[in-house]
Formats: structure tokens, C-alpha cells, sequence
């Protein structure tokens, strides 16, 4: 019933109030179904071990009232704005508007970025969110590549970054080496098991990809969990040395940077000596990536994007291809991965569970697929999103999950969706997300 | 070897409960195309709803355990079977005809709902109960002592598991809901310009899917005696897992993946490491995908130049 | 003695219990434009796959000849035919990269190419002199190609929002851009209507006369078989039935009968009928 009322939601004027009224109350009685066993009723435990269980007949109410009002109120906006459905085309101009302010958007996001640390320089919490939106812009440009660029599906990316960490963190604590020395083997080590998840997915396509992603990504973080001789196992592992800048390090002491400079030292000097080096690695990725497109390689994953027989056709070998889209995500997995562990000091597998791949494969397509802007925008619309609810604690990913839903029901394509062609004669014109296929593997 | 036929009876045990849950996935993708990730956790709701109703049955004086199973029953699967409408409604048939990774997505943040709405609702505890069927049968007795034995419970499971599967397969075969499934399987456009109500079957999809999801979590709870929120995930995956190895969009496949992911399952936590069984079990999906990209049962895609 | 570029022998194709190809042995010849033909069904796009490896042939061998080299296609697999045997092809429905634009495509195409140039992406990555002039020289070489088949205007509209008719012609482009020894054109005129199908014959005779390429084509529409093609091989049930210049086919009673679907003795009475 409710099927066939909103289907029908033409896009009349004038407020039906009857219909309206009508679906608020089938709503309304769906949710008192629904809640009905699972809010009305609230199960625990008791200290004997038997279970015993109170009704909450307020709380039920207040939820299917909830409903009720949101139903109307959700009628009533989409009323005002008009059907959800109806594709919108934008006209020239707007487009054009819209580009213009994407290039001015670029500069100034950068701008901004680089005096974070000058502004917040007091706000420690600040700080420590802007490392943390940036990796994960770093972990987002990094699947791109991946499922953006090359449309292979990634539900295992989280492994990537976890090899990376893990690395930097068994290199450093084992053997001592210092930071730029674990950072590239940590990148090189990722890039290699992206190789190695690429031998067995060649041949695959769609779910099966998806599927054998998420089982290898579960497969790393399992043998990370239980293989304690080497990963410390759940306990992880601590006492990861810091960076060091080129050799000084930042400590109190004597050599340390501070005493080198005659400043008065400041553990916030690691704090936004750390923000500079992530937001430096993000930059190279950025750099590279936006290279790589517009190399010969580049080309020919969005080739295998759109149409992977017609790559075939066209002598491209479509094995390295895929394997090198795949190794070189993985390796800036692999990089994010080393710098979450220099900031955090100490690693363990809980940080690298399944929700991590949904977040940074929701970072990725809510930005737009294959755009370098709109995954660092996503990135920061949904870590600090998730952020700002931290007082809600167990209501956060309940809020957060919603949003995903409506994020997606909103903008399917993404906050940027057209695509920007790599190469042009006369007129650099971006294609629009209706064209651009995304990819069947 | 009657530690090896015990390990067989667990194992065709577990393999029942992942292969109910794997219809799920298999009937949603067979369709829609798209991965139900919220489907385990309907699963973990089809568990609560289960242990409330039960919970309820009993102390309203309810004795007759044959009678308050059926009821549980009922209830469970009615309940989760609207949980699956609603989730389809709400967020799946927006991003019907969208991009393929949208409905993706949107599935991943229902799952995430419905985790932290049981755990918010219900408490991160683990809800234990006490056994409710109790008793089996010893089938063959060694002579050092060790007793191959199938409980009661487990019989229960097996059975159910092939009753529902028999009354699934006779639905899709002959029934015209079953006909109108396979049609939109095979062309929607074409199955709605012939009459097929193409909404309502995608909703009836769910709802069947989360009805057999709930009987699936019903199970769980009398078998292992215990649910908690984030039960649905592994499950879940597991469940999945057992989808694609069988050959996702195969009937026969999803109960064929279950059972073959529970034995290897029980199987390696008998004789190797309990550690490890999801290791063990990832990896033969991944070895087996590398020699039939589709699965054991899945219609090889052909590629049309 | 006639100048080969493709010998097709004994090519037998099984799906299953089916024969779509069978036993069919028949030559290229090298600067012509040789056609297959036959009704629908007839096994035209096996061979063609056979050809390009998208389908490892039952039985059979089919060589190509060309700068002094052989090689047994039936044993290259899918991407190499066209890289190193240099085969290139089109596709019965289109296959171009809609979401990228026209020159991007003709670029995709010169893929291996600039690869080598590029160092395999090393020294690409920081912009070294030598492949700034490769690509310099592979957008001219896409430019001169766009200018070919008229659509220099549109070089930058995604592939996808061209018309059909320049769609089928950027396909052909996109394939001479892997600069090709054999050409192989699936259909390449259908869906086109009488205007567009003249400049297709126009665009392959220029072709030949241009670059030399040998071109295979399979085509239904006979108008453009019969206008274009130096060589005929007409294909029936997965059988050759007949062979030879475009005046012999046309005169062919066996072939008339394949595609009137009748047998050879009605067939035999239509022509004489029309005659």
C-alpha cells in the first residue's frame, strides 16, 4: 500500500492532506510492528544469568509518534522541493559556474589546509581530527584508483592499510629503522600483497570480486589476530618510535629539534610536524594520481572501466593492468596505513575491521567516483561528520549509517559525479556521470 | 572416525543455519543484482525477535514447548519479514535503477542501522538462554568411550532446514509468485510489460528472504543458546560466502555453499585450529573462484563480443 | 602467386554439440579488402572471434603473414593478437569507451605505444622530454583520424553522446589508430542508413588506398560487400559454399539459395526469372 502511494506522488500542487495523513499513519503502524518486540520489550541478563525482560511502552510510543511526524514532514519537503525522481538538467551556465567554482574551491581548500595548523595551533583536538580526515583522504585517493579509475570493486582495501601499518610498525619496533626508511617498504609491501589479492581477482567480476576482496581483507586481519608470535595478536603493537625530522628528533631532549632551534619545546611541535608530513603524502598521492591519469596507464584503466572486451581488442593487457591498478592503490593504503601508526604509536586489529573498507569505499563514492576533489571533500564531510556526533557515542553509528543511506538515495553518482576527459583538443569539457560506466568487475 | 562422523553431524548442522541465511543473498542477487549487506544482520534481528517472543510465551505460562516453538516461530519470521520489506522500501527501491555501487552502499548503512539499533535497543550484551530442547540420541558407541551423538536440537534444525527448503523450491517451481520471480530474474523490463507486478515481487523477495533469515536466527538461538547484536556481520558474511561459493543466484547453490562452508568450518576447528576456521574457509572460496570464476553451481557468464 | 596476409585452414568451431564452424579454410590477400558473408547464423562472427582470440578454435590453424613473420593466431591469446600480430577489430555492437571522449578513445588505442614511450609509466610520471613527444605525436596521429572520418569538431564530446552513424566510423578509427596489419570490421555497416553507408565505403577504400591495410569484413548488407570488396566468401550453415570476386558471388545460384533460404533449383529459376 505504501508501495503504491509513493509511486504515485506526482508532483501535484496543492497539498493532499488526506494522502499525506494516510501514509503517515500505514508508517506509523509498520514502525509500531516493527518496534514493537525490539524497543517495547528490552531483554538483559541478570546477575544470575537468567534472563528477564521489562516493557518500555513510553519509548515505543514516543518512537512510532516519531514516525509519524517524520512521515508527514518528509511528505511535506518533498512536496516543496518537488519530485526526487526528476533528473534535473542543469543549464549551461550553471555549469559553468559550478566549474569555475570548483577551480577557485581547489586553491583555497589547499590554502586552508596548509594553515590548520597555524590557526588551530592551541586546539590539540583539531589537530588531531585534521591527521585523521587526511589519512583517510590518503586511504580514499588510494581506492580510487582502484574502484574509481579502473572500476574494480574493493571490499578489502582495509587490508592494504593494515599491511602497511603493520610493516612500519615490525619494521621500526624490530629492527629499529627510522620512519623514511619503514615508509617506503611499508608501501612496497602493501603494493605487493595488492599483487598478490590481484592473481586470484583476474578472472573475476562483479561479486565475486567483491566478495573474494572482503574474504582476503577478513583473511589479514584474522592472521594478524591470531598469528601472536609476530603481531603481538590482540594486544597489538606498542611502543612505535616516532618520526623524526631527517634524523632530529622531536623530543625535550638536548639533540631534540626544539633545543636545535633554541624554542622552548612543545609536544605539539610532533603534532604539526605530523599534520605537514600526511599532508605532504596525501599532496605526492594527489600528484601521482592525477599524473597516472593522464599516462598511457591511466587511460587504459578507465579503458577497462568502460569496456574491458574493447581493451582486449585493442592490445592492451588487460592482467598488468588490473594488477598494477590494484598495487598501486594498495601502496598508498600501504603509506596511509604507515602514518595512522606513527600518529597513534601503537596498532592493533580492531583498527582495521570491515567498517574501515565501507567507510573508505563510502568516502570514495560519495565523492564521485574517479574525482581527486570530491573524495577529499567526502572524506571530510564523513569523519568529521562522524566527529561532531562523539556525544551521541552509541547512537553515532546508528546516525552515521542513516546518513549513508541518504547520502546515497541523494546523490547516487556522488557530490561530484561528471567525469574530466584527460586529454582535449579545443575545449576542456567534463562528461557527464550518466555516460561513464563503472565498471563490471 | 567416530570423532570424524561427529564433526560430520555438527558440521551439516552449522551448514543448515549459513545455507537458510545464503538463500537470502542468493534470491536478492538473483533479482536485484545487488548485495543485501543488511541481510545477516536480519538474521540477528530474526535471533532477538525469536528470544523476546520466547521470552514472552513463558511468562505468560505457556508450557508446551511444541506450541511455544511454533509460535516463536511465527512471530519471528512475520516480524523479520517486515523488517525486510521496510529495508527494501526505505532503502533499496530509491536506488533501484541507479548505479550499481549506490544500493551497495546503501545496504552497508543499513546494516550499520540495524546493528547499533539492537545494540541501543537491547543492550551489547550477550543474551544467554537456558537450553530449551534438550536430549538426543546416541548413534554408535566405541570402544574407548566415545559417543557419536546427534541432540535433539539438531535434529530439529535439519529437519526444519529441509521442510522450508522443500515448501522454497515448490514456491519458485509452481507457484506464480515463483514464476514471477524468475522472470524478473531474467528480464525485468520485459517480465512488467507482460504483467508482472515487478514491485511487488522484489518486495516479496525480501519478505521470503527474511522470513527464512529469521527462521535461520530462531535456529542459532535454541542451537547455541545465546544472541547478542553483532552476531549478524559474521554470520552474515559467512552466509554470503556460502552464496558465491555455490554459485550466487543458485538456489541449490546457497544450500550447497552452506553446507560446505560449515563442514570446513567444523571440520578445521576439529582437527587444526579453531583460530584459523575462517581463514580456512575464506580461502577455499577464493581457491575455488580461481577455477570456476562462478561458483560451483553458477551459470558460467558467457561473454558476448 | 597471389600475396596472402591471412590463411584461415580447416577452422572447425564446437560450442557444445553444436558445429557453428566447419572445416572452413579460406585467404586474405594482402592491400585487399576480402569480405565473409552469409545469412545470419551462418557462423560469420565465430570465425571473426576465432580470428581475434575471443574464441580458441575446436580445430584448425590460421596464420598471418606480414613484415616477414608468421604467426599461428589460434595460439596467441587474447590481447596479444592485436599487439603483436597486429590485428586489430571492430565490433558488431559498438564497443567504444563511451564515458571518455572521442580522442581519448583514438588515445586508448595507441596504448602499447605510448607505454614504450612512457618507460612503462617511470619516466611518463615525470614528464620526460621524449614522451612528451610521443604524445605530442599520438594526438596528431588521433587528430589527423578525427579529421578523417569528420568528426575533428566533436574531438572532445564523450564517445557515448555521438550520433550512431560517427560512432561506427570513430570504432574503425579507434582500431587504425593500433596501426594494424589486418583490419577485421564486424558488420560494419549495420544500423547505418544509405548516406552513412556510402561514406563507409568510401572511408574503407580510402583505407586501402591510404595505408594498404587488408581489411576483413563481415557484412549482411550486400550493397556494401558488393561495392567494396575485392574477394568473396560466402559462409552457410558454418560451411563455405562459394568464393570469388563480388561479379562471380552475385551469380552464384548456391549462394542466391542460402539467402533466399530456398534450394539451388528455385533459386536457379528466380535469377532466370529476373533475367
Amino acid at each position: 500500500m505504501v508501495a503504491a502511494a509513493s509511486t504515485s506522488s506526482k508532483p501535484t500542487r496543492g497539498v493532499d492532506a488526506a494522502f499525506i495523513v494516510k501514509k503517515a499513519v500505514i508508517s506509523a503502524l509498520v514502525a509500531l510492528v516493527l518496534f514493537s518486540l525490539m524497543i517495547g520489550v528490552r531483554t538483559e541478563a541478570g546477575s544470575d544469568g537468567q534472563l528477564t525482560y521489562w516493557t518500555r511502552f513510553g519509548d515505543l510510543a514516543a518512537m512510532v509518534a516519531t514516525v509519524f511526524v517524520g512521515s508527514i514532514v518528509i511528505e511535506l519537503l518533498r512536496h516543496w522541493w518537488g519530485p526526487v525522481e526528476t533528473v534535473r538538467v542543469v543549464p549551461p551556465s550553471a555549469t559553468k559556474a559550478l566549474s569555475f567554482a570548483g577551480r577557485a574551491l581547489v586553491p583555497v581548500l589547499l590554502i586552508f589546509t596548509f594553515l590548520v595548523p597555524v590557526i588551530f595551533y592551541n586546539e590539540r583536538y583539531i589537530l588531531d581530527l585534521g591527521i585523521l580526515v587526511l589519512t583517510y583522504v590518503m586511504l580514499g585517493w588510494g581506492l580510487n584508483i582502484v574502484v574509481g579509475l579502473a572500476g574494480l570493486l574493493d571490499l578489502g582495501y582495509v587490508a592494504f592499510y593494515a599491511v602497511g601499518a603493520y610493516s612500519y610498525a615490525l619494521l621500526a619496533t624490530t629492527f629499529g629503522w627510522s620512519f623514511w626508511m619503514c615508509l617506503p617498504l611499508a608501501g612496497i609491501l602493501a603494493a605487493f600483497f595488492g599483487i598478490l589479492l590481484g592473481f586470484p581477482v583476474l578472472r573475476l567480476r562483479g561479486d565475486y570480486l567483491a566478495i573474494v576482496t572482503l574474504a582476503f581483507g577478513e583473511i589479514i586481519r584474522l592472521v594478524l589476530l591470531n598469528w601472536q608470535s609476530l603481531t603481538g595478536g590482540p594486544n597489538g603493537v606498542s611502543g612505535i618510535p616516532r618520526p623524526t625530522m631527517f634524523g632530529i628528533p622531536l623530543t625535550p631532549g638536548d639533540d631534540g629539534l626544539a633545543a636545535l632551534l633554541g624554542i622552548e619545546f612543545s609536544p605539539t611541535h610532533r603534532i604539526v610536524f605530523l599534520f605537514y608530513l600526511i599532508f605532504g603524502l596525501a599532496l605526492i598521492t594527489n600528484w601521482a594520481t592525477i599524473r597516472l591519469r593522464r599516462l598511457p596507464i591511466g587511460r587504459a584503466w578507465e579503458a577497462l572501466r568502460e569496456d574491458e572486451v574493447a581493451c582486449r581488442a585493442l592490445g592492451i593487457n588487460t592482467t598488468t593492468t588490473k594488477l598494477t591498478a590494484f598495487a598501486i592503490g594498495a601502496m598508498f593504503g600501504g603509506f596511509a596505513g604507515a602514518c595512522f601508526v606513527t600518529r597513534q604509536g601503537f596498532i592493533s586489529p580492531e583498527s582495521f575491521t570491515f567498517h574501515e573498507s565501507a567507510l573508505v569505499l563510502a568516502i570514495v563514492v560519495l565523492g564521485g567516483m574517479g574525482s581527486q576533489l570530491g573524495v577529499a571533500l567526502a572524506a571530510l564531510a564523513l569523519i568529521g561528520g562522524f566527529e561532531l556526533f562523539r556525544g551521541l557515542e552509541q547512537f553515532r553509528m546508528l546516525v552515521f549509517g542513516m546518513a549513508m543511506v541518504l547520502l546515497m538515495i541523494w546523490r547516487p553518482r556522488g557530490l561530484i559525479g561528471h567525469r574530466a576527459p584527460t586529454v582535449f583538443l579545443e575545449r576542456n569539457q567534463a562528461i557527464s556521470s550518466d555516460l561513464v560506466k563503472e565498471g563490471a568487475g | 572416525m567416530d570423532y570424524l562422523a561427529q564433526q560430520l553431524i555438527n558440521g551439516l548442522v552449522l551448514g543448515s543455519i549459513y545455507g537458510l541465511i545464503a538463500i537470502g543473498y542468493t534470491m536478492v542477487y538473483g533479482i536485484v543484482g545487488m548485495i543485501n549487506f543488511a541481510h545477516g544482520d536480519i538474521f540477528m534481528i530474526g535471533g532477538f525477535i525469536a528470544l523476546i517472543t520466547f521470552l514472552i510465551l513463558v511468562s505468560i505460562g505457556l508450557t508446551a514447548i511444541p506450541l511455544i516453538l511454533l509460535l516463536v516461530l511465527l512471530v519471528s519470521m512475520a516480524l523479520t519479514a517486515l523488517y525486510g520489506w521496510t529495508i527494501e522500501r526505505i532503502a533499496y527501491r530509491p536506488l533501484r535503477h541507479s548505479f550499481r555501487l549506490a544500493p551497495m552502499l546503501s545496504a552497508i548503512g543499513m546494516s550499520f542501522v540495524l546493528t547499533n539499533f539492537s545494540q541501543v535497543a537491547q543492550g551489547a550484551r550477550v543474551k544467554p538462554v537456558p537450553p530449551i530442547i534438550t536430549g538426543g540420541y546416541t548413534l554408535h558407541e566405541s570402544a574407548d568411550g566415545f559417543a557419536v551423538r546427534i541432540s535433539n536440537i539438531q535434529i530439529i534444525v535439519v529437519i526444519t532446514t529441509v521442510v522450508l527448503l522443500a515448501l522454497f523450491t515448490y514456491l519458485v517451481a509452481r507457484t506464480r509468485l515463483g514464476r514471477d520471480m524468475r522472470a524478473c530474474e531474467q528480464d525485468q523490463k520485459m517480465a512488467s510489460l507482460l504483467g508482472v507486478d515487478v514491485d511487488r515481487t522484489i518486495s516479496m523477495t525480501f519478505v521470503i528472504g527474511a522470513a527464512l533469515a529469521a527462521v535461520a536466527g530462531m535456529m542459532y538461538l535454541l542451537y547455541y543458546g545465546l544472541v547478542d547484536f553483532f552476531m549478524g556481520f559474521v554470520a552474515g558474511i559467512k552466509a554470503f560466502t556460502a552464496a558465491v561459493l555455490g554459485g550466487i543466484g543458485s538456489l541449490p547453490g546457497a544450500m550447497l555453499g552452506g553446507l560446505l562452508i560449515g563442514l570446513i568450518e567444523t571440520l578445521w576447528s576439529a582437527y587444526f585450529s579453531t583460530e584459523y576456521k575462517d581463514v580456512a574457509a575464506f580461502s577455499i572460496l577464493i581457491v575455488v573462484l580461481i577455477f570456476m570464476p562462478t561458483g560451483l553451481l553458477g551459470r558460467p557468464e558467457v561473454e558476448k563480443v | 602467386m597471389t600475396d596472402i596476409i591471412l590463411s584461415v585452414e580447416n577452422l572447425t568451431m564446437r560450442f557444445g554439440g553444436i558445429v557453428a564452424v566447419n572445416d572452413l579454410s579460406f585467404t586474405a590477400e594482402r592491400g585487399k579488402i576480402s569480405a565473409l558473408i552469409g545469412p545470419n547464423g551462418a557462423g560469420k562472427t565465430t570465425v571473426f572471434n576465432c580470428i581475434t582470440g575471443f574464441y580458441k578454435p575446436t580445430s584448425g590453424t590460421i596464420r598471418l603473414r606480414h613484415t616477414e613473420q608468421e604467426w599461428q593466431l589460434e595460439r596467441l591469446n587474447d590481447f596479444r593478437i592485436a599487439k603483436v600480430a597486429k590485428v586489430a577489430r571492430t565490433f558488431q555492437n559498438i564497443r567504444l569507451f563511451p564515458g571518455m571522449t572521442a580522442l581519448e578513445n583514438l588515445m586508448v588505442a595507441q596504448h602499447n605505444a605510448l607505454m614504450r614511450a612512457s618507460g612503462y609509466t617511470f619516466l611518463g610520471l615525470f614528464g620526460v622530454p621524449s614522451y612528451r613527444a610521443a604524445e605530442k605525436a599520438a594526438i596528431d596521429l588521433a587528430r589527423d583520424w578525427l579529421d578523417r572520418i569528420g568528426l575533428l569538431a566533436r574531438a572532445d564530446d564523450a564517445a557515448g553522446n555521438l550520433p550512431y552513424g560517427d560512432q561506427r566510423r570513430l570504432e574503425i578509427a579507434r582500431a587504425m589508430c593500433t596501426l594494424p596489419a589486418l583490419l577485421c570490421l564486424d558488420e560494419p555497416a549495420a544500423g547505418l542508413n544509405a548516406r552513412e553507408s556510402g561514406e563507409l565505403n568510401e572511408l574503407l577504400l580510402r583505407i586501402r588506398a591510404d595505408y594498404g591495410t587488408s581489411i576483413l569484413l563481415i557484412e549482411h548488407d550486400m550493397s556494401v560487400v558488393m561495392e567494396v570488396s575485392d574477394h568473396i566468401t560466402v559462409l552457410d550453415y558454418g560451411v563455405k559454399i562459394a568464393e570469388g570476386t563480388p561479379r562471380q558471388i552475385r551469380d552464384d545460384p548456391k549462394v542466391i539459395a542460402a539467402y533466399l533460404g530456398a534450394d539451388e533449383d528455385e533459386a536457379i529459376a528466380v535469377m532466370e526469372g529476373e533475367t
